[in-house]
């Protein structure tokens, strides 16, 4: 059992928890991930790590609620144990001197950039971030970001917060500027990965992403995971998370990731229901 | 008493069937197929054994059962005794009852194969654990004078599993490390409910850890820590984890959304019991018609569960003919009673289907026989121009597995051979790094539960022979 030590509301529906797991907290490295089970009933889903503290013994996951398990998550509270626990899981980001490079994040992708921001300025990069969403309130992070970031861009949709537009508007104007650009990373929704590497394609710049795919065991196990990476099938969980864009068959990987959408409707309304029973149990009791 | 029946009329009584679940209400559920016997017909059954002298019957045994003594106890209606002959060397009697080829084993080795049907030895067994579990007897555990000795075993899968229980039992100190949130690998994920109930696995998991098997979830080793951790903490390593790494046929369509590995079709099912979505979480997708690709035992589970979830049609696709098929004639006489389509000598050359990645079809080609290959069985050959069409909405890969090289990676000193599995000595059962040991799937390949037992078993002595002598991986 594997104790939530903190828990945090970022936005609306997005939260950060901190969770006891010192094993993993051992030998963690950015890029890495995790699987979660919330109780012995539940599905295991995979979540990058958004960040670890080696000497607590802590690692640090962001979620935001798109289904039933993330909704239970969000019900923990402090104090609570999640049923399952594994990593860390898959290959680690390729940190090392490029020069400049620019994370791009989006949604909880935000957070799943900051190690890899953090470990790359100490590495000796010139770090550019850019972050973006719909609008100022589901900017998350952005203080840890500027930490660590030689230059951070904020985008909203809505223009609420720092510049109207796309991360994707921010990063041509990056590449358009700046030659010595030598890689980009990208994390966030499916979409805006395939924007941002079709984008790069144009200037030939290397552009990572860390795909999101649905998985069982996380440990090469079942190949649910697996999408086709320049025309070679490859697992997500042991070759992966972190792909070179411009391989990814993106149509494919769609596909795959929206393979139970009916389903997990199913669960959560299966699941909001037996909520609604037992909140009925509760005043009639 | 009843074994006072002369031995020519022990000869002359047939073998007792065993009760099953009829085909038409079985393919509606997951409970188990098989009844099993009940307390007469064990003793009936018993009652046929001729108590051998020199019984053959053990040395098809890779348990080391002492099959005629606890045989002789089920005449004498002494279940106890009998469950205590069985667990002296078998700690998984229950499953080994149930998924153990005995037919090629023990039952292969009989005499009485010479006039009529052998002792139906793993039905016997099979009453015994039920019989002893049902009735609360449990093996002895405060016997055993602790060493203070360390073994880390990787894998809680048969191979695993045996090697610990008979460790712990010569008193070392074991923890048992499993990767996944549940105990009992390919028995817990890869074998269906209906062939072996889970309650069962983790039964019996229990008893072993009563031994004071120490056991460790959720840690994936490769992962979580590596080899070289262990080897800090340990004395002795035993490295059990299974060739799990799914094996695709990598024909165009196979990314598609309906296409799974049987693990993970398994995996779903019997790990995550997606057969009881939404009260579990994990969801599955069934087809109309679902499409299995390969025929060992693995493939027979598949196309089962397949048809108890809800597909109207079931296929088994084999590229060789029926005489070749490599399950146990068993499964494949329950597939064939719950209506299972075999499709012989047919190789899947694509999966079809439509932007959205649903399979709509399978083309296939026909195949013949040729000469024989280097496994001794005749090679299926492709019959030019015989390609066609399978109207199927998904398709299930059941070809087999290959070694998971997570383990080896993390692990120096430690050589595997060209398919990734571990080099062992046949004989110590020692890798090519001293003091740590290998056995079951990922140092033969998938193979049966019974041989990785076995495996585990011989491991358990060499280890065990190796710390005996003072060595230590600490040294």
């Amino acid at each position: 059992m594997y104790q939530i030590i903190k828990k945090e509301k970022l936005y609306q529906d997005i939260y950060a928890m901190w969770i006891k797991a010192p094993e993993i907290a051992r030998t963690v490295q950015p890029g890495q991930f995790i699987i979660l089970m919330t109780r012995e009933e539940g599905e295991r889903i995979p979540l990058t790590v958004a960040d670890y503290d080696r000497e607590k013994g802590l690692i640090v996951i962001v979620f935001q609620i798109v289904g039933k398990t993330t909704d239970e998550l969000s019900s923990f509270k402090e104090g609570d144990y999640l049923y399952s626990f594994i990593g860390p899981l898959g290959q680690k980001s390729e940190i090392d001197y490029f020069g400049t490079v620019v994370l791009v994040g989006g949604g909880t992708g935000i957070a799943c950039i900051h190690p890899i921001a953090r470990n790359l300025k100490k590495a000796g990069n010139k770090v550019i971030t850019i972050i973006g969403a719909r609008t100022k309130k589901l900017i998350i992070m952005e203080k840890e970001l500027r930490q660590v970031s030689d230059e951070l861009i904020i985008t909203t949709d809505d223009g609420s917060y720092g510049r109207k537009g796309f991360v994707t508007d921010a990063l041509k104007e990056k590449l358009d500027h700046d030659n010595n650009i030598k890689k980009v990373w990208t994390i966030g929704p499916p979409i805006m990965m395939k924007v941002t590497t079709s984008l790069t394609k144009a200037y030939s710049v290397d552009t990572i992403v860390s795909l999101n795919t649905i998985m069982v065991d996380g440990t090469g196990m079942c190949g649910s995971c697996r999408v086709s990476i320049g025309g070679e099938t490859k697992f997500v969980c042991t070759d992966g998370p972190e792909f070179d864009g411009q391989l990814v068959d993106w149509d494919g990987f769609m596909n795959r990731i929206g393979r139970y959408k009916k389903e997990e409707k199913e669960s959560w309304n299966h699941h909001k229901n037996q909520e609604e029973c037992h909140c009925k149990e509760r005043s009639n009791g | 008493m009843a074994d006072m029946i002369p031995v020519k009329e022990r000869m002359k009584r047939e073998q007792i069937s065993m009760r099953e679940q009829s085909p038409d209400k079985r393919i509606a559920n997951f409970k188990e197929v098989p009844l099993g016997y009940t307390r007469e017909d064990a003793i009936k059954e018993a009652q046929r054994c001729l108590q051998c002298k020199n019984p053959k019957c053990m040395r098809g045994c890779p348990a080391e059962i002492n099959i005629p003594q606890f045989i002789k106890y089920i005449v004498e209606e002494d279940f106890e005794s009998a469950y205590l002959t069985i667990l002296k060397t078998d700690a998984l009697p229950a499953v080994t009852g149930r998924v153990c080829p005995q037919e090629e084993q023990c039952q292969k080795e009989c005499v009485l194969n010479n006039t009529g049907k052998p002792i139906a030895i793993g039905r016997l067994e099979r009453f015994v654990a039920d019989w002893a579990r049902k009735n609360h007897i449990h093996g002895k555990t405060d016997t055993v004078v602790k060493k203070d000795i360390k073994v880390a075993v990787v894998g809680s899968g048969p191979a695993g599993l045996s090697c610990a229980a008979d460790l712990a039992k010569m008193g070392y100190h074991v923890t048992l490390f499993e990767a996944l949130h549940k105990l009992g690998g390919v028995l817990v994920y890869g074998i269906p409910e209906f062939r072996l109930p889970k309650t069962i696995v983790e039964y019996e998991v229990n008893e072993i850890k009563k031994i004071g098997v120490q056991v460790i979830t959720d840690y994936v080793v490769g992962a979580t820590g590596s080899v070289e951790d262990l080897k800090k903490e340990f004395d002795a390593i035993f490295l059990a984890n299974g060739a799990g790494a799914p094996r695709f046929m990598n024909i165009p369509g196979e990314n598609m959304n309906d296409v799974y590995s049987a693990n993970e079709f398994l995996t779903r099912s019997n790990l995550m019991k997606a057969y009881l979505f939404p009260e579990y979480d994990t969801p599955i997708k069934i087809g109309r018609k679902a499409a299995t690709i390969g025929a060992g035992n693995v493939a027979m589970d598949s196309a089962r569960t397949a048809l108890r979830l809800g597909a109207q049609k079931s296929y088994i696709i084999y590229r060789r003919s029926r005489k070749e098929v490599p399950a146990r004639a068993e499964e494949v006489h329950h597939a064939e009673e719950e209506g299972i389509i075999f499709n012989f000598l047919t190789l899947p050359v694509r999966v079809l289907g439509n932007k959205e990645g649903k399979v709509t079809g399978m083309e296939c080609i026909k195949m013949k026989l040729g000469e024989p290959d280097e496994s001794g069985r005749r090679r299926p050959v492709p019959i030019e121009g015989s390609n066609f069409t399978l109207e199927v909405d998904m398709v299930i890969d059941a070809i087999g597995t290959m070694a998971n090289p997570i383990i080896a990676k993390s692990a120096q000193g430690v050589e595997v051979n060209r398919w990734g599995y571990f080099k062992i000595d046949e004989k110590t059962r020692m890798t090519t790094c001293e003091g740590i040991f290998a056995g079951g799937d990922i140092v033969r390949g998938a193979a049966t539960v019974i041989s990785a037992v076995g495996d585990g078993k011989v491991a358990a002595r060499s280890i065990a022979t190796y710390l005996s002598s003072g060595k230590s991986l600490k040294k």
